[in-house]
């Protein structure tokens, strides 16, 4: 095992089995009812004994996550290819956009709910609504940030304009691609498990809420566990994505 | 005619203007006039900010011109030509191919990255001494590999006219010694004419056929100084009287050090 792997796994490993232990022992010292704060080993019974039901619902929130941010890339990287490259289009939509970013958009999952109804598409919806922003003004930022000595040297060789773009500018903007990819995955998932709160019939966040209306507080923790795994994992999967197309890009400087 | 002609050449940067930054309209090149043989070697030099970039990327066709006349090998300039090799202060590479991409990407915009333009690009990696670095990433080299990575990509398309920006500025002396050695022995070799924009009298007159003088913002040409050194030049010629007298001419056309007969009367 090196050094570096040693950093990446056995340090968290360590620091979430201290929590654990920390939680065991406020439940056991504390004396808390179950409803309130199940202890560690009733939440591992409940996750262990409903692996087929939190798979099921995994699977629908991991879907509409997917989607949502599917789309978010579909819609978002032409827009932002757009948005950079004209300077009209910047100036009637770039302001906008700035300002839509900042509106708090899971207040429009009622909205949306109304207008698309309690299945599959309303949830895309949000997810979508959420990861779009990220990846649009990150592409666009990234698109208008290549060094100006590249365009010059495609300019001078007399270069189209799609190879402009295919050549040189998305290329030097795919570190920032990526970077608004990660942060949106994760928003995708919060925007699916919004929709499932608002209205859904199904999901992990509908698990979550059927299980504590029920006071299975245990079952709750289950699905807000598989929750963290499902997004770990989609964040991985986005990382994993950009080690297979951007394998130039510096490795990420070591967080302490 | 010779090779190349600049005449009368003026830009204003208009207020407003399309990736224009000024605030106020600004005169970056007032007058400039020179011409060149081809094959020749032009080092260009002046103060900071009067206007060498823009002349160059006036020559290259990136800018439109205010007024005056840009001819190169027989073609009035208006736009990009197409055949010049551009090397720019910093190496500026594609950190997301390797070097010999770097070194092919004329050749892919320009369609002709073929079996040849391999060979060739091979070829110009081994003259700068990078043979064994063909599939590094940028990143890997160091800041005077790197431009000489940078050199190959200008010369990859075989163009007529090289222009470089400061391309050794940012070099150590040593480096930046063997960089114009480099130069030179390419310059022998492909035959190319060359625009040196450059900051450092000595490497002016070491590289230059002649230097040419820009004054102060809004520049004109204010002397065009000939070098009597002959090639191929050695870094021993840096000692003798007819470079300390292109040294001390450039010197006194940049108004550092005074005129002789200023210094007479
Ligand atoms: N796009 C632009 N818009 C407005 N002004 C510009 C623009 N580009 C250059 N200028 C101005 O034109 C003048 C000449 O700039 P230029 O870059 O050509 O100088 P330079 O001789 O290359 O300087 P240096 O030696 O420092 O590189 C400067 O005053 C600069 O501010
Ligand atoms: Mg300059």
């Amino acid at each position: 095992m090196t050094a570096r792997s040693l950093t990446r796994i056995v340090y968290p490993m360590t620091g979430l089995l201290l929590i654990v232990v920390a939680w065991g022992l406020a439940c056991w010292l504390g004396r808390l009812p179950v409803v309130v704060l199940p202890s560690p080993d009733k939440v591992l019974y409940a996750f262990a004994g409903n692996i087929p039901l939190l798979l099921e619902e995994s699977w629908v929130t991991l879907k509409e996550t997917l989607y949502g941010f599917g789309l978010a890339l579909l819609l978002g990287l032409p827009m932002a290819v757009a948005v950079a490259n004209s300077r009209t289009l910047n100036l009637m939509f770039y302001p906008l956009l700035i300002a839509l970013q900042s509106v708090p958009k899971v207040a429009l999952a009622p909205i949306i709910l109304v207008w698309l109804g309690p299945d599959l598409q309303s949830k895309l919806a949000i997810a979508w609504l959420v990861a779009f922003f990220p990846i649009i003004v990150d592409t666009a930022a990234g698109l208008r940030a290549t060094p100006k000595e590249l365009l010059e040297l495609a300019h001078s060789l007399k270069a189209t304009r799609t190879q402009i773009l295919f050549k040189v500018q998305f290329p030097a903007a795919l570190p920032f691609v990526m970077t608004g990819a990660k942060v949106a995955i994760t928003l995708a998932v919060i925007g699916a498990v919004i929709g499932e709160f608002v209205g859904s019939s199904e999901g992990l966040g509908f698990l979550l809420l059927t299980a504590t209306s029920q006071l299975d507080t245990p079952l709750a923790f289950a699905a807000l566990f598989a929750l963290s795994i499902l997004g770990v994992l989609v964040y991985l999967m986005v990382e994993a994505v950009e080690l297979l197309i951007a394998p130039w890009l510096p490795p990420a400087p070591e967080r302490h | 005619m010779a090779f190349g002609t600049i005449k009368n050449v003026r830009k204003v940067f208009p207020v407003g203007e399309l990736g224009s930054r000024a605030t106020e309209p600004v005169v970056a090149l007032d007058d400039a006039s020179f011409s060149f043989e081809r094959g020749e070697l032009i080092a260009l030099l002046g103060p900071s900010g009067c206007g060498k970039t823009t002349l160059l990327r006036i020559v290259a066709g990136l800018i439109a011109k205010t007024s005056g006349s840009v001819t190169i090998g027989g073609r009035e300039v208006t736009g990009p030509l197409g055949d010049y090799g551009f090397v720019f202060q910093a190496p500026s590479l594609m950190p997301w191919r390797s070097v010999i991409d770097n070194v092919l990407f004329p050749m892919e915009i320009l369609r002709r990255s073929d079996k040849a333009a391999r060979a060739r690009a091979s070829e110009l990696l081994a003259l700068v001494g990078l043979a064994t670095f063909h599939h590094a990433r940028p990143h890997q080299l160091s800041g005077g590999m790197q431009q000489r990575v940078a050199l190959c990509r200008a010369l990859i398309h075989q163009p007529n006219l090289l222009l470089m920006d400061e391309p050794f500025g940012a070099l150590d002396e040593l480096t930046r010694l063997e960089m114009n050695d480099l130069l030179l022995r390419i310059r022998q070799e492909t035959g190319a004419s060359v625009l040196f924009v450059t900051h450092s009298i000595s490497e002016a007159v070491y590289l230059a056929d002649q230097v040419i003088v820009f004054s102060r913002r809004p520049a004109r040409v204010s002397q065009q100084i000939p070098v009597s050194l002959p090639y191929p030049r050695n870094q021993a010629m840096r000692f003798t009287p007819a470079f300390t007298q292109a040294e001390r001419a450039a010197s006194e056309a940049l108004g550092i050090v005074p005129h002789v007969e200023a210094l007479a009367s």
